[in-house]
């Protein structure tokens, strides 16, 4: 008989998995559960028509390419701060790397507010930009911004411990062998962080499909050209319309859903291969 | 069914504990975001003419469609004062909380004060603005609070759409006339206090469209000459409405305390209180009393413009509807 017990020699397996299951149920699971139940109000064909609604594709699309564009610009200055935070070591270290969680502890709302008044023309870089020509409060380009700035810390703190765990010999014993910095970066560290380097950039981006308190406060939120889906949610809750509201919603889940699981599974075969290679 | 019941009813789980922990004497009054201040001092002169000494009044406040959601899931609050009539219709037509009719049952269509939309505009009005057709200039940008989130945004759309049917005769020309307002919009923020940050603090926009309230106390509280206020001759009823739920005060046990407090909003003391938070109020000595702050305007009423809540809701901002047609063309 196949047999659920675990048979190792910890304790406790029996009690402390009911706990998590327990506590994921009740935060994780109940809550999507009602999602679906406010969905099963609708037929397949309203549903298929609330989430193809011209505006709603419009705020995909806008949605979609600044996470991406948000996601990409956190991978690299991601990077660089993991870097830095590592393999250097100088005066306010460890302030910097307290800072890096800054993002999170601050409520989005007053980061929004926050960002759109360093960003606006009457703001601390806004005047410097105007004169580039380049408007960034209140346009497509403020929601990246926004984006950029929540969704930061995830790229740092997924690198970071890769980092750290990376022996410096590994590079020593390339360079002995006469490798560029450019080939030992390609071969030896990229090889080593790319998992994490990509389940950071992935977390990013899907933080960035949902964020909605600091994007309103500097998007603007045009129709067609800089709303985000989260405000589509937002309109049609106060139009008491829950079972659209929850149907968008489902769209940016599952979305979100299917590239962590993705990211997942990549990830498994990649470290089974290098596993397998050492 | 009972699933859906008990998922919804834990979202709103902190909000019954908080609503239940009040004793007898006690009441919950669910009002809009920006009047903690005013129901902050309502409160205290009601305690005064209220007989009893233990009295206990809560306030809470968010977004007027935000609380009634709230309420519908739940939350036994025992009095509502909002901004948006169809806030209330909905609690009657989807929550059965209290009658259909429920306007009729307290003085001037259950509000006990009013306003209307102004313009806030920039020192000396550099542009001009003095009424509507000047906000469709093409030199001139406009910040107002977007009417899908928010019942201000709703009032001023439907104040430009008054305008417009009195300006031309055409429908055509109505649209265009309302589709070109809208294109002249910089910035669309959820609510009113948000777009009143947009204009004043980061400095977008020409024009401020948001209550005549609103305006005057950001120019008393600001007391700069840096803006000033034009209130044009056509302009919204946008009243104030006021109603006890009658499901929640046989609950509570509070009928006669939330009838009360509501009433005594129209007592001459109270609307002098309501005046002094730039209000427009309809007690006849405390409306000459403060006849210079509030000249005389041809408000139109739901009625004149849309002909009933019901079809603005389902035929202008509805999704699909009239508003979303318009901003599409933009």
């Amino acid at each position: 008989m196949l047999s659920f017990r675990h048979r190792g020699i910890l304790p406790g397996f029996g009690l402390s998995l009911g706990i998590s299951l327990l506590f994921v149920s009740l935060v994780l699971l109940l809550p999507i559960s009602g999602l679906v139940i406010q969905l099963s109000d609708m037929s397949w064909s309203q549903f298929w028509w609330v989430i193809t609604d011209p505006r709603v594709v419009a705020s995909y699309r806008v949605t979609l390419v600044s996470a991406l564009i948000a996601s990409l610009i956190n991978g690299l200055l991601g990077l660089l701060l993991a870097w830095v935070l590592v393999r250097y070591d100088f005066y306010g270290r460890r302030l910097l790397d307290g800072l890096v969680d800054l993002p999170f502890a601050l409520p989005t709302a007053v980061a929004g507010i926050a960002l759109s008044a360093l960003w606006a023309s009457n703001g601390w870089y806004g005047p410097v930009l105007d004169q580039l020509g380049i408007k960034v409060a209140y346009t497509p380009l403020g929601i990246i911004v926004a984006m950029a700035f929540t969704s930061l810390p995830f790229v740092v703190r997924s690198v970071q411990p890769v980092l750290e765990d990376l022996p410096a010999e590994d590079e020593e014993a390339a360079a002995s062998l006469g490798a560029s910095d450019l080939h030992i970066f390609a071969t030896v560290i990229l090889p080593a962080i790319w998992p994490a380097w990509l389940t950071g950039m992935a977390l990013s981006f899907t933080r960035s499909l949902g964020e909605f308190g600091a994007i309103i406060f500097i998007a603007g939120n045009m129709p067609f050209v800089s709303e985000i889906t989260s405000l589509m949610i937002f309109i049609r809750l106060q139009e008491f319309d829950y079972a659209a509201a929850s149907a968008i919603a489902a769209v940016v889940l599952l979305a979100s859903l299917l590239l962590l699981l993705a990211i997942n599974l990549w990830q498994n075969r990649y470290l089974k291969r290098l596993q397998g290679r050492s | 069914m009972t699933l859906k019941k008990f998922a919804l009813g834990l979202t709103t789980a902190s909000a019954l504990t908080l609503a239940s922990v009040s004793s007898a004497q006690g009441l919950l009054n669910s009002s809009y975001d920006i009047a903690r201040e005013l129901f902050a001092s309502y409160n205290q002169l009601f305690s005064e003419h209220w007989p009893e000494q233990d009295l206990e009044i809560q306030q809470s406040h968010g977004g007027s469609s935000a609380q009634a959601q709230a309420i519908l899931q739940g939350l036994r609050a025992d009095v509502v004062t909002f901004n948006q009539v169809t806030d209330i219709n909905i609690l009657a037509s989807r929550g059965n909380l209290l009658p259909e009719d429920w306007q009729t049952r307290l003085p001037n269509n259950s509000s006990p004060y009013f306003s209307t939309m102004a313009f806030l505009v920039r020192k000396d009005n550099p542009k001009n603005i003095q009424n509507w057709d000047d906000l469709v200039r093409e030199e001139v940008s406009l910040v107002f609070p977007n009417p899908k989130t928010s019942g201000n945004g709703r009032y001023t759309y439907l104040a430009a759409r008054g305008f417009a049917q009195q300006q031309f005769s055409d429908e055509q020309e109505q649209q265009q006339f309302l589709s070109t307002f809208l294109s002249r919009v910089e910035v669309f923020d959820n609510g009113g206090r948000g777009a009143t940050n947009t204009f004043i603090d980061r400095g977008i926009g020409d024009v401020l469209i948001t209550f005549e309230s609103e305006v005057r106390n950001i120019l008393d509280e600001l007391n700069s000459d840096d803006y000033q206020i034009v209130v044009p001759q056509v302009s919204f009823l946008a009243e104030f409405p006021v109603a006890w739920l009658d499901r929640n005060v046989q609950r509570n046990n509070s009928a006669e305390l939330a009838k009360a407090y509501l009433e005594h909003l129209y007592s001459q003391p109270a609307q002098e209180l309501l005046a002094g938070f730039n209000y427009r109020v309809h007690h006849p000595e405390v409306v000459a009393a403060n006849a210079e702050r509030f000249p005389e305007l041809q408000l139109l009423t739901i009625e004149d413009i849309a002909g009933s809540w019901d079809y603005a809701t389902n035929n202008i901002f509805n999704n699909g509807g009239e508003l979303d047609r318009l901003l599409s063309r933009r």
